[in-house]
Parts: C-alpha cells; sequence; structure tokens
C-alpha cells in the first residue's frame, strides 16, 4: 500500500490530466453528437446521409482505430500536433459523438409528434421547432443512456495512455514498471482514482435526472 | 369544375385531393371561407375532416389542388410556410401543450421567438389572454398539472397569443372529460362571437347549432353538405347526412 501513498504526486498528476480529457471530450462529444443527432432528424437528406454514415461508422469501429488514425493518419495528412493529447481528445470526442448522437435520437423519437406540430403551428421555423421544443425534451429523457457514454469515455480515455499520454492509466503502467513487487496496489490505485471521477458522475446523473423530468 | 370564388375569400381549398396510398381521403374539396365565418366541419369518423383542417395549415401535405389564405398560396416548405403559419392558429384534440414550458411560456414562446415581441409585453399580452380563458392563475404551473379542460384553453390562448387571421379547431373537445367539453366550448363561441373567423372540427352538433354560420358534412372524403345549420339538422338532403344525423340522436 505504501506504493500509493509514495506515487501520490503521479497519481494526482495522472488523475488530473484524465479528468482534463474526460471533460474536454465529453463537452465537444455532447456538442457534435447532439448536432448529429439534429443532422438525422433535419429534412436536408444530404445531411441524414452524412450523420448515419458517421455514426454506423464510428460506433461500429474499435477506439482504437480511432486513436490510430488521429495519432498516426491525421499528422500524414498534414495535421500535426505539438501534444499527444490533442490526438487523444479528437480520437475520444469523435467516438463518443456517435453514441451520444444515437442516445439523442433515440430521445428526439420519444417526444410525442405532437409537441412538434403544435410549434410548427405557431410559426417555429425547424431549427426553433428543434432548439426550443424538440431537443429540451429529448435530453432530459436521455440522461441515464448518457451518463453511461460518459462514464464509458471516462474508462476510455485509459487508451490515450498506450498513445504516450501520461494520464492515469500512462503513469500506472510506468509504476507497475518502477514497482514491480507491488504491482497490484499500483493497480487498486489508479482505480480508485478511476472511481473518483466515475461514482460521483453517477450521483450526480441521478440527481440531474430527478431535477428535470417532465411529467406527461 | 364549377367553383364560386368569393373574392373576399380568407381559407380557399380549390380542387384539393390527397390520397393515403390506395385511400382517397380527399377528393376534389372546395370550400371557402369569408373572414369572420364560422365553419363547422362533421361527419362520421374516417371521413376525412381532420385531414382536411391539418392540410390548410400544411400539417398535412396535398396532391393536387390548391389552397390559399388571406389570398396567399400555401408556401411549400421553409421560412414562407412558417411565417404564413404565424397567421393560422391551430387547436390540437390532444392540447399538446410544451410539456417543459410553464402555462405563461407556452402563450409567450410565439409571440417572442416567431413574431420578436419584447418579453416584458409578451408576458402581458399572456396574462390577459390566460384571464379571458378564465386560466390566469395557472401560470406559472406546468401542463401537466392542469385538468384537460384548463390545458385546451390554455391551448386556445397560445393560438390567439400570434394574433392569426384563422383559427382551426381539430376536435378540440374530443379527449375531454363530459364535465369539461362546456368550459372549452364556452370559450369557443365567446370567440365565434367576438368576429374570429374559425374552421371547427368537432361532434359537438349543439356547438354547430350555436355558434356555425356554416355546417360542412363530409363522408368519405367528401364535401356533401354545405349548409346553414337550421337547414342542415332541420332538412339534410342527402341520404348520407339524414343517416348520420339519426344514428345521432337515437341516443
Amino acid at each position: 500500500m505504501d506504493v500509493i501513498i509514495e506515487s501520490l504526486p503521479q497519481y494526482w498528476d495522472g488523475f488530473l490530466r484524465t479528468l482534463f480529457l474526460a471533460v474536454v471530450s465529453g463537452i465537444i462529444a455532447l456538442v457534435v453528437g447532439t448536432l448529429l443527432a439534429a443532422a438525422r432528424v433535419s429534412p436536408v437528406t444530404a445531411l441524414r446521409g452524412f450523420s448515419m454514415a458517421y455514426v454506423e461508422v464510428v460506433r461500429n469501429t474499435p477506439l482504437t482505430i480511432a486513436f490510430f488514425f488521429a495519432a498516426v493518419v491525421l499528422p500524414r495528412l498534414g495535421v500535426t500536433f505539438q501534444q499527444f493529447e490533442i490526438a487523444a481528445i479528437i480520437a475520444l470526442s469523435a467516438y463518443t459523438s456517435a453514441f451520444i448522437a444515437e442516445a439523442v435520437r433515440s430521445g428526439v423519437n420519444s417526444v410525442p409528434v405532437g409537441q412538434a406540430e403544435a410549434a410548427r403551428s405557431i410559426g417555429m421555423k425547424f431549427s426553433q421547432v428543434l432548439s426550443l421544443i424538440i431537443l429540451p425534451q429529448a435530453l432530459r429523457t436521455v440522461i441515464p443512456p448518457m451518463i453511461n457514454i460518459l462514464i464509458a469515455l471516462v474508462k476510455n480515455s485509459s487508451v490515450a495512455g498506450a498513445f504516450y499520454v501520461l494520464e492515469l492509466f500512462g503513469y500506472g503502467k510506468q509504476l507497475a514498471n518502477e514497482h514491480g513487487d507491488a504491482v497490484m496496489w499500483v493497480l487498486v490505485g489508479v482505480a480508485f482514482f478511476y472511481l473518483l471521477i466515475t461514482v460521483p458522475l453517477g450521483y450526480v446523473a441521478h440527481q440531474v435526472e430527478r431535477k428535470v423530468a417532465i411529467a406527461r | 369544375m364549377t367553383t364560386q370564388v368569393p373574392g373576399n375569400a380568407l381559407v380557399s381549398l380549390n380542387a384539393v385531393n390527397k390520397h393515403y396510398g390506395q385511400l382517397h381521403v380527399l377528393k376534389d374539396i372546395n370550400l371557402h371561407v369569408r373572414k369572420g365565418e364560422v365553419v363547422v366541419v362533421i361527419g362520421p369518423s374516417g371521413s376525412g375532416k381532420s385531414t382536411l383542417c391539418r392540410a390548410i395549415n400544411r400539417l398535412e401535405t396535398i396532391d393536387d389542388g390548391d389552397i390559399s389564405i388571406d389570398g396567399k398560396m400555401l408556401p411549400e416548405e421553409g421560412k414562407e410556410l412558417a411565417s404564413l403559419r404565424a397567421d393560422v392558429g391551430m387547436v390540437f384534440q390532444s392540447f399538446n401543450l410544451f410539456a417543459h414550458k410553464t402555462i405563461l411560456e407556452n402563450v409567450t414562446l410565439g409571440p417572442i421567438k416567431v413574431k420578436g415581441v419584447a418579453k416584458a409585453e409578451a408576458d402581458k399580452e399572456a396574462m390577459a389572454l390566460l384571464e379571458r380563458v378564465g386560466v390566469g392563475h395557472q401560470a406559472p404551473k406546468l401542463p401537466a398539472q392542469l385538468s384537460g379542460g384548463q390545458q385546451q384553453r390554455v391551448a386556445i390562448a397560445r393560438a390567439l397569443a400570434m394574433k392569426p387571421k384563422v383559427m382551426l379547431f381539430d376536435e378540440p373537445t374530443s379527449a375531454l372529460d363530459p364535465e369539461m367539453i362546456n368550459e372549452v366550448l364556452d370559450v369557443m363561441i365567446q370567440l365565434a362571437k367576438e368576429g374570429m373567423t374559425m374552421i371547427v372540427v368537432t361532434h359537438e352538433m349543439g356547438f354547430a347549432r350555436k355558434a356555425a354560420d356554416r355546417v360542412v358534412f363530409m363522408a368519405d372524403g367528401q364535401i356533401v353538405e354545405d349548409a346553414t345549420p337550421e337547414e342542415f339538422f332541420n332538412n339534410p338532403k342527402s341520404s348520407r347526412a339524414k343517416d348520420f344525423l339519426s344514428k345521432l340522436l337515437t341516443h
């Protein structure tokens, strides 16, 4: 157990980097995913097609492919990064947004069609119907699946450790090498710090869900 | 096809046809509603009267024919259609109040977001409308906290807030408990007296007798009779209408 106490500075540094990756990628994924879902229900055929193709491809391929793409393929196409963290954020948000898009779309489908008809009948444009009436109701109903996706994102960020980003898992690898006799405790420490993010996330989600629930 | 097109028709439907697959739901519909006129559309279920009502603000598309409102042809989609819809109030069978907005917000949302009215002014006008339909004290509540009759009166206020040229009612009392029907009909009768142009799809024959200038009877997607309420109820011409009325009156 001493190894955890001794290595607290590394753990803390890794924890903050994991948190940073998850928060930034999470915010980008929420925005992009919601836009993808909006495109999926839009009257413009090209937007619907693009959204569907994106979600199908990204959702059905492994996260590591997204990482290799961001870290290896993008630089060859001329997109270079000073830090691997940027590549990690691109990969994580691109991957997660596909799942967010599907969750939001299921929420949109759960809003009764009469809500959109009423909004259109008072003269709202498609963008207003979506942003003022449909999405606010849809997002509230998809908080539980959305939180699952965000929890998965926190854990998925560990793949960045394999791409030279010193987040929790990256430090975990390093510490395990240095303390070959205490690998178990090193991993317990890593797990603890992941739980420090994911458990409160679940709790906050529960509170938010109760607060914004809409009665019909 | 002979169509008498009154120059002052506010709502005009000319030779309108619509199919749902094989089913011909609207057959060559011609209907002209003058400003200030109250037209009640009745008929057996499946006769196409709701489809007719929803076609007027293009919630249902039509296959051919044309529909114009205040001389303007109904646009296809997009901005122009949205601005035309702002002039046509619609009240639905299932109320369709915005579930995540308060009663007051339900009424002010259209004026603020569509017409660009300042919030303070929109609030003031909305409160006056809510008072007028008798639910002023419910303003801060959410729709689910109100009874069906109250919700439907809010829905009428929401439509009126846009200062529409014409109001469409699609079976406004069909989803209500019997004791709540009158509170909604009273608001509608008041509206009719104030000179609002109204097209009302309903099964409430009492309302048709009391408030209608014209009764349009539909069956199998066609307008079978178009007459004053006295004429229609006392002396229906078609056998289809006679049959329909006899079924109503036997109970």
